[in-house]
């Protein structure tokens, strides 16, 4: 994309970050693959779970605690209800482990009588019935007897802790000893809900063969497999598990769909009948997984020049009731929370620890974006103490080709922090709007910033700002991760002359549907339209492993892409030389079907020891700037944020419409959490428990995003692709709150920055300082 | 139960149902329309938004009897013609070469949103794009794709 050319002038500093309408060209995907199932969500055709219609089929309902923590002590039935025309499912139902299988073993399926009940919504039993008034009536009439136990909800309070890492490189003590300004802080991040619009579904169909069949909206099949598996004591044929057309996961849709899809498997086992669990907005809100809440705090050495000498930091993460994925979470938190710059002397600690609320776990990001907020807010309050740019004190700083990080990984490639920050100052007028703000912001002064007298109008409401942060993000699974998962996609010509790919991985709005053939068809040489993209059905894909952590297109399109490459020379030897777009019908005639699995091998050179936190903790990494500009309303508090620039380094773009995105969706989901999403807790309940009041942007909350992808290939890959997905997410909240403070002087610690906050900071003076932050300068 | 009669997307219908009945539950399950989604149920999120005489209306909050005599026209119906003729009309067209529409779960309600704005005279002017689809929550794309689209095939003011 052609940067802009700078021209001086107050129109064109206006406009500077609106994408130019001009710039919108119909067709934009004319080159690249249509959406492929573009039309059928178009015309309303594509099925989602709920809309699936199984003759007979009964409706689910979970029966939860309204106890943050307590002993169950007994499940009373109502005995005056006739409970023969309906299901009751509990813990003494399950045939094999009560368990929903995740990294460590502790979370029940349902609380068994004389178990402890660990967190508010938790479920207890598992009602089914004919029709939603009968099951309605009766959930009122199924009471759980507890005895209360107290609760925790601080972090760091907990005495259970799932998961602990600590990583050092270099002399702490030294780089501290050398710095010309030690910066501390303190930073807090809470709850953001996934809220991808369609809620959590799942229909469980009994077979014929004693086992289950499970249609669902999930990210990731093959866990709810392995989860079927385990508490039902069923074969890998006995279960089977279906993705229907899925309507947002965001990390959401990563581990919970296999508690939902337990219940309704146990309920359809036991009514011998399908039935459909499908949550309500308000169920699904106060009964999945959300972002782990994070304290993180940091201690920070720089010369006064602004280079980094130190870095101590310690992420405290809130994992809720159950570990579910809380470890791998912290550990991609930990190792990411330098954010994307060399630095000599370096501890990262982190701990996450058992509270009595729903066990959080995936959200877009997973770890990342808590630390990395915490680190920008560092680095923008380094630069505004030490009087450099918040450009250049980046530029001095970025990890470059042949930096070290702080677990002894050397890039050796496809580093692009410094391209990314440039491509964002630049197409941002960075340094030119700050000038800008800073010239209002004096304009401004000694008119009071607080409001204390009539309230201001006109132009002095509102005041401008702009902020930029930067950061990196690890493609795929941290450290030896994939080479345990061990992932197997597929290419198969079929014995009629089909071409098909077959992996597990979902399609949940993000592409995979649309690139994973693009990418076969232009290794195989032949139109798009000829590769089929296989059901996501674990009865006809192989485990290519879950549907997360931007892996899709760099790890499982990898195995793709090297799997059609083995057909077609298979099919090019057996046909002596001719093309595979003209051999591979005759092929498949006299051959029959020929299906090539590609297992995962490890990345070359890539070795990670997950006993020392020691080595290449990614195989490489994308990179990503963010510049955004807001007004404060100076009456309310109010932000609006009214643009910006994404800058992301993918590798490779694979197709640019379905990546820009990618990009566009992950920042507005940043600027929400910048912003407004908040979730409020009382006593281990959530208070906004409804789209009602837990609010997510709206077209006019949105700014104008304007992407840039930037391409640094990764030569592991063979098209150079690395993830896309979660990278925007990491860098859009720390862009806001340090234009935010470049409107109205003060820094926001702790998200969202929310009107009260912003208020609240003006009042304390807390332009340099505030609670939990200090600044050491030792005498020059 | 009392039967309800209505025209949905150009077609007649009568539905036995109880007055209160959600029009979203008789255009999903009464009458197979399942292109309508319900994602909050209290008319937040516009997921299940419909036209109820070319004026946009979230479904689950309009009970059946206030739809008697009146006009639905739900997403299966945004292209009748065009889909005779095997394709999309322009709205979609430009929704899919955008990249308007990712997961898909919005895109119904969406189109809908779009198509009122659209047929009331709606300009490819942003703000009034932003403002016709603020009922239409999208978690998906950021709303950018989606206004671009919105934005192709409306008239230019003159």
């Amino acid at each position: 994309m052609p940067t802009r050319t700078l021209t001086p002038g107050t129109d064109v500093l206006d406009r500077a970050l609106v994408v130019d309408p001009g710039q919108r060209v119909p067709g934009r995907a004319s080159g690249y693959p249509l959406r492929r199932e573009g039309p059928a969500k178009l015309t309303g055709a594509a099925k989602y779970t709920d809309d699936l219609v199984f003759p007979g089929a009964w409706f689910g309902a979970t029966i939860r605690s309204t106890e943050p923590r307590a002993k169950l002590l007994a499940i009373e039935l109502d005995p005056d209800v006739d409970w023969s025309k309906v299901v009751v499912v509990t813990a003494d139902d399950i045939p094999g482990e009560n368990l929903v299988s995740s990294i460590k073993d502790d979370q029940p399926i349902l609380v068994p009588v004389g178990g402890e009940i660990r967190h508010v919504a938790e479920p207890v039993a598992l009602l089914a019935a004919p029709d939603r008034e009968t099951l309605r009536a009766l959930k009122g009439r199924i009471r759980l007897v507890t005895e209360r136990l107290e609760p925790v909800f601080d972090p760091e309070r907990s005495d259970h802790v799932f998961a602990e890492y600590d990583v050092t490189s270099g002399d702490l003590a030294a780089g501290f000893e050398s710095a010309d300004l030690i910066l501390e802080g303190e930073y807090r991040v809470g709850h953001q809900e996934q809220l991808y619009i369609e809620n959590n579904a799942m229909i469980a169909v009994p077979g014929e063969d004693g086992g289950i069949v499970i249609h669902g909206s999930m990210q990731c099949p093959y866990y709810v497999h392995k989860a079927l598996k385990r508490a039902l004591n069923v074969s890998s044929v006995q279960a089977r598990v279906i993705q229907e057309e899925t309507g947002g996961g965001f990390g959401g849709k990563e581990d919970f769909p296999s508690v939902i899809a337990l219940h309704a498997a146990l309920l359809a086992l036991k009514a011998k009948r399908p039935v459909r669990m499908i949550y309500e907005r308000h169920e699904d809100i106060i009964g999945t997984t959300k972002r782990h809440p994070a304290i993180v705090r940091h201690r920070t050495g720089f010369t006064k020049d602004g280079v980094l000498v130190a870095q101590d930091i310690e992420v405290v993460m809130d994992g809720g009731a159950y570990c579910t994925l809380t470890p791998v979470v912290l550990s991609r938190g930990v190792l990411h929370a330098g954010g994307p710059y060399r630095c000599p002397n370096v501890r990262l600690r982190g701990k996450a620890t058992r509270t009595n609320t729903a066990p959080n776990g995936a959200f877009r990001g997973f770890g990342a974006p808590q630390t990395e907020f915490a680190a920008e807010m560092q680095m923008n309050r380094a630069a505004e103490r030490l009087g450099i740019s918040p450009a250049e004190i980046r530029r001095r700083n970025v990890y470059r080709l042949g930096d070290t990080t702080p677990t002894g990984q050397v890039l050796r490639e496809s580093v692009a922090a410094e391209e990314v920050l440039e491509q964002a100052v630049t197409a941002s007028l960075f340094e030119r709007m700050r000038d800008r703000t800073r010239q209002e912001r004096e304009e401004r002064r000694g008119v009071d910033a607080i409001p204390s007298g009539p309230l201001r109008t006109g132009a002095h409401r509102r005041a401008s700002g702009i902020g930029l942060a930067i950061g990196w993000h690890g493609a795929g699974f941290t450290g030896s991760g994939e080479v345990h998962l061990a992932s197997v996609a597929s290419v198969e010509l079929t014995a009629d002359g089909r071409i098909r790919v077959l992996t597990a991985n979902t399609e949940m709005g993000q592409g995979t549907k649309t690139v994973f053939p693009q990418m076969v068809a232009a290794e195989l040489g032949v139109p798009v339209d000829w590769v089929e993209y296989a059901p996501q059905d674990t009865a006809e894909v192989l485990d290519s492993g879950p549907t997360v952590a931007s892996r899709t297109v760099m790890v499982v399109g990898k195995l793709v892409i090297l799997a059609a490459r083995r057909l077609k020379e298979t099919v090019e030897a057996r046909s002596n030389g001719v093309p595979f777009h003209e051999a591979f019908r005759d092929d498949a005639r006299e051959h029959g079907a020929t299906r090539i699995d590609q297992r995962f091998e490890p990345y070359p050179g890539v070795v990670f020891d997950d006993a020392t936190y020691q080595g290449d903790a990614y195989p490489a990494y994308g990179w990503a700037a963010a510049v955004a500009t807001v007004e404060v309303d100076l009456d309310t508090f109010e932000v609006q944020v009214n643009d910006v620039i994404a800058v992301d380094d993918v590798g490779k773009v694979i197709h640019p419409v379905l990546c820009e995105g990618q990009v566009e969706g992950g920042t507005l989901q940043a600027v929400g959490y910048a912003t407004i999403e908040e979730m409020k807790l009382d006593n281990g309940r959530y208070l906004n428990d409804r789209l009602a009041t837990y609010l997510i942007p709206t077209a006019m909350d949105a700014p104008h995003i304007r992407s840039i992808l930037v391409e640094a290939p990764y030569s592991g890959s063979p098209h150079g692709a690395k993830g896309v997905g979660e990278l925007p997410m990491d860098v859009g909240a720390p862009a806001v709150v340090a234009a935010i403070h470049d409107a109205t002087g003060v820094w926001i610690h702790d998200l969202p920055a929310t009107p009260e906050k912003i208020l609240a900071a003006l009042h304390a003076g807390e332009a340099g300082g505030g609670p939990g932050v200090g600044v050491m300068e030792p005498a020059a | 139960m009392t039967a309800w009669r209505f025209l949905v997307n150009g077609a007649p219908a009568e539905v036995e149902a109880s007055g209160m009945r959600r029009l979203l539950d008789v255009l999903r399950e009464d009458l197979g329309l399942t292109g309508t989604k319900e994602g909050c149920g209290e008319g937040e999120c516009g997921a299940c938004s419909v036209l109820l005489d070319g004026q946009v209306v979230d479904s689950c909050l309009v009970p059946i009897c206030q739809v008697e005599g009146r006009i639905v026209r739900t997403v299966e119906g945004l292209s009748l013609a065009a889909r005779e003729r095997g394709s999309l009309d322009a709205l979609q067209e430009a929704f899919l070469e955008h990249g308007a529409a990712q997961c898909g779960i919005c895109t119904p309600g969406m189109l809908m949103a779009a198509r009122a704005y659209l047929d009331a005279g709606g300009g490819p002017d942003d703000a009034a794009i932003r403002e016709a689809i603020a009922g239409n929550l999208c978690r998906c794309t950021g709303y950018t794709k989606i206004v671009d689209a919105i934005a192709a095939v409306a008239t230019p003011a003159e």
